[in-house]
């Protein structure tokens, strides 16, 4: 449960952002081992290939590329905030964010089901 | 005034620095009424040994801050009906700073980090010099116009997760009084405030997660103060000032 003082929209970001980040940085380790198998072991590397036209998987990718888009515009709105000129709609451009990661995401996903 | 048609179960934390406990009290339910109204009903009326800070009441001296159902707030501009609907009003010491007793926190911490953020003025002038001119449009001034109205309540510190994770952050309210000093055109410390926000405490902690801003009761944005010391530290720092 998130407790009361921490219930406002750029907490949610915060949360989302550093969320992902750490499911991003799981991912990464098994993404480089499933590659690696292209080099090492051919056959088990096809039959990674084929679960992945599983429908379930292809919903997992989409929930990936969602993760890897709102860490990547969450990460740009924060580099904003403390590089460039103040901007006042902080609340709206973390909305922007997630609406943007959910439109590429689902883009995405449109594309491979 | 009203006559109470109602009683409303406050539960209010009660003990002596680190042990305590809620403690449930009911209190007449008035239209309008404050959440400093029924902390002050129970002391006056129910159990004259709680202990709490006020002074003002009216929004000015910001030192009757508290937890109100788990959220910072200045208990005399804050309207029960506003926050607790019909749901039990828990009212506890504000977060990330030691209790003293009930309600009552010691807030040295608070002012002793102001002093540590160089949140003090450096003069630039003595007494016998011409006043220094500061123009209302000058862009300095404007900046620090926009943190000037801080009456140290607090909320921003309570607020701020990075306080509750980082003992020696120098939190919102000590940064955004550098920030503001930094713009004013009569203060000589600007090299002396940078150094003492780029620290291991500094400004650099700031996950902007934007407690401060959201919750401030004078509706300031310490969170804009905080990435100005971010870009004028990073900046001094490419200058080797730093």
């Amino acid at each position: 449960m998130i407790r009361p003082h921490r219930r406002h929209p750029l907490f949610l970001a915060f949360l989302l952002h550093r969320t992902s980040g750490i499911l991003l940085a799981l991912f990464l380790p098994v993404h480089f081992w499933v590659l690696s198998l292209a080099l090492t072991d051919a056959a088990a590397f096809d039959g990674f290939i084929r679960f992945t036209d599983l429908a379930v998987v292809k919903l997992a990718e989409g929930l990936l590329i969602f993760l890897l888009a709102v860490h990547i515009f969450g990460g740009l709105r924060l580099m904003a905030l403390e590089w460039l000129p103040w901007t006042a709609m902080q609340k709206q451009l973390a909305a922007g964010a997630i609406a943007l990661s959910c439109f590429v995401s689902a883009t995405f996903f449109l594309q491979v089901i | 005034m009203n006559e109470p048609v109602k009683t409303r179960r406050v539960s209010i934390w009660r003990g002596e620095g680190e042990t305590g406990q809620f403690e449930t009290y009911d209190v007449p339910a008035y239209d309008n009424q404050t959440v400093l109204d029924v902390v002050s009903h129970i002391q006056h009326y129910i159990d004259p040994s709680l202990s709490y800070r006020f002074a003002c009441r009216v929004g000015m001296c910001g030192s009757c801050a508290m937890m109100v159902n788990g959220e910072p707030r200045w208990t005399c501009r804050t309207h029960v009906n506003k926050v607790a609907g019909q749901d039990v009003l828990e009212i506890a010491p504000l977060r990330n700073l030691p209790v003293i007793k009930d309600l009552a926190t010691n807030m040295d911490p608070f002012f002793d980090k102001w002093v540590k953020a160089e949140a003090v003025h450096h003069s630039s002038a003595s007494r016998d010099e011409e006043m220094m001119v500061v123009l209302p449009d000058d862009a300095e001034r404007k900046k620090a116009d926009a943190g000037i109205e801080c009456i140290n309540c607090a909320v921003c510190y309570a607020a701020c997760d990075t306080v509750a994770g980082n003992a020696d952050y120098l939190g919102p309210a000590a940064l955004q009084r550098a920030w503001t000093l930094y713009n004013d055109a009569r203060d000589a410390g600007k090299q002396t405030i940078l150094e003492a926000v780029s620290g291991a405490g500094g400004c650099h902690n700031c996950h902007a997660q934007g407690g401060c801003s959201h919750y401030c009761p004078n509706e300031l944005n310490p969170m804009q103060a905080i990435a100005g010391l971010k870009q004028a530290t990073t900046r001094a720092m490419l200058k080797g000032k730093l």
